[in-house]
């Protein structure tokens, strides 16, 4: 079977919303909602609107992502 | 399709011995269709006898109309894969020549289990060197079922694979996996054929794998993309024809493919349909 892999890209936070959600915009001006994830969560790893972001896509749903990076 | 929430299933007794059945169904067929292989006969016709085989058992393909992530159905019940083309070859009227290879890639439907499993044949005689790439995957395939233990890990399966390839010279195709195999085609984990010892979950009892090592030979390409490297060991090594099925080596050299689906037992590893 073909490998699998989540698409990673990059983009901007918009806005935080409850429970570590985000609204992040995409290098390609989309808009997905991602959530943090565990492991940044675990080490405090605080996202404010306006950081830049790595963000984890399933193939299977565009509109969701991952945050896995904050870049300083 | 994978479905990633769900994770690996665990097998019971009653459900291996189901697979067990698939699986010879899906060996049966692949010996019949081993059988068939010399100069002048087409893949069109292999896949012919596959399907009548797979009727006369009341098995079913999970090949044909399987259609992942907005590719076409794929038409067949067999991948007939020739020379270059590492897998999902779709059969045609072309006519095999001596001195080809091809990869046999087959799967059946039974009682609601899947059964998958993949030789690769030489046509008539074939170069020394493209025999050795043939005999090779075959030993890769066996040095990763012997890692099919409880407390081992899926990176001891990868790394097999990939120590025993590289050390004949030959490539790993890093762009196809083997999978998890049970009442779907695709299930959890994806079995990488490269990786290092430890790493990855850990194999437990009822885990079913179907493992399929894919090597090439190493063209100048292909050479330069692995001497570019990556951190995680990926190579982009596949170049797919305009059908979206059929997948080559970016050199147009010889692949080689074999596949079993195995269980991890007690008592070891377990080929199913043996």
């Amino acid at each position: 079977m073909s490998k699998e892999e989540a698409i990673e890209v990059t983009g901007t936070v918009l806005e935080t919303l409850p429970n570590a959600m985000f609204q992040v915009e995409l290098e390609n001006k989309h808009k997905v909602l991602a959530h943090i994830s565990g492991k940044m969560r675990k080490h405090f790893i605080r996202i404010l609107p306006g950081d830049k972001v790595l963000v984890e896509l399933s193939p299977y749903d565009l509109t969701r992502g991952r945050i896995t990076y904050r870049y300083k | 399709m994978l479905d990633r929430m769900k994770g690996p299933v665990l097998k019971n007794r009653d459900e291996l011995a189901i697979m067990d059945r698939a699986n010879r169904v899906v060996l049966e067929i692949l010996e019949i269709l081993r059988g068939m292989i010399r100069p002048g006969v087409t893949t069109a016709q292999l896949n012919a006898v596959a399907e009548e085989e797979l009727a006369k058992r009341g098995a079913k393909s999970p090949f044909k109309g399987y259609a992942p992530m907005g590719l076409p159905p794929y038409p067949a019940v067999v991948c007939a894969s020739v020379n270059d083309v590492i897998v999902h070859g779709i059969p045609n009227r072309g006519k095999l020549q001596e001195g080809d290879i091809i990869g046999l890639d087959f799967g059946a439907i039974l009682e609601g289990f899947v059964g998958d499993g993949a030789i690769t044949v030489p046509v008539g005689k074939v170069s020394p060197k493209t025999q050795l790439l043939v005999d090779t995957t075959r030993e890769c395939l066996e040095a990763a079922i012997a890692e099919c233990r409880p407390g081992r890990h899926l990176g001891d399966i990868g790394a097999a694979v990939q120590e025993h390839a590289e050390s004949k010279g030959f490539h790993v195709i890093r762009n196809f996996v083997g999978h998890g195999i049970g009442r779907r085609m695709h299930e959890e984990p994806q079995v990488h054929n490269y990786g290092r010892r430890g790493r990855g979950i850990e194999l437990r009892e009822g885990l079913v794998l179907a493992i399929e090592p894919m090597l090439c030979e190493i063209g100048p390409k292909l050479r330069s993309r692995i001497e570019r490297g990556s951190r995680d060991g990926a190579v982009d090594d596949v170049r797919t024809d305009a059908d979206r099925w059929t997948a080559r080596t970016v050199d147009g050299t010889m692949a080689a493919h074999f596949e079993h689906s195995v269980a991890v037992t007690g008592n070891g590893p377990v080929v199913l349909g043996k």
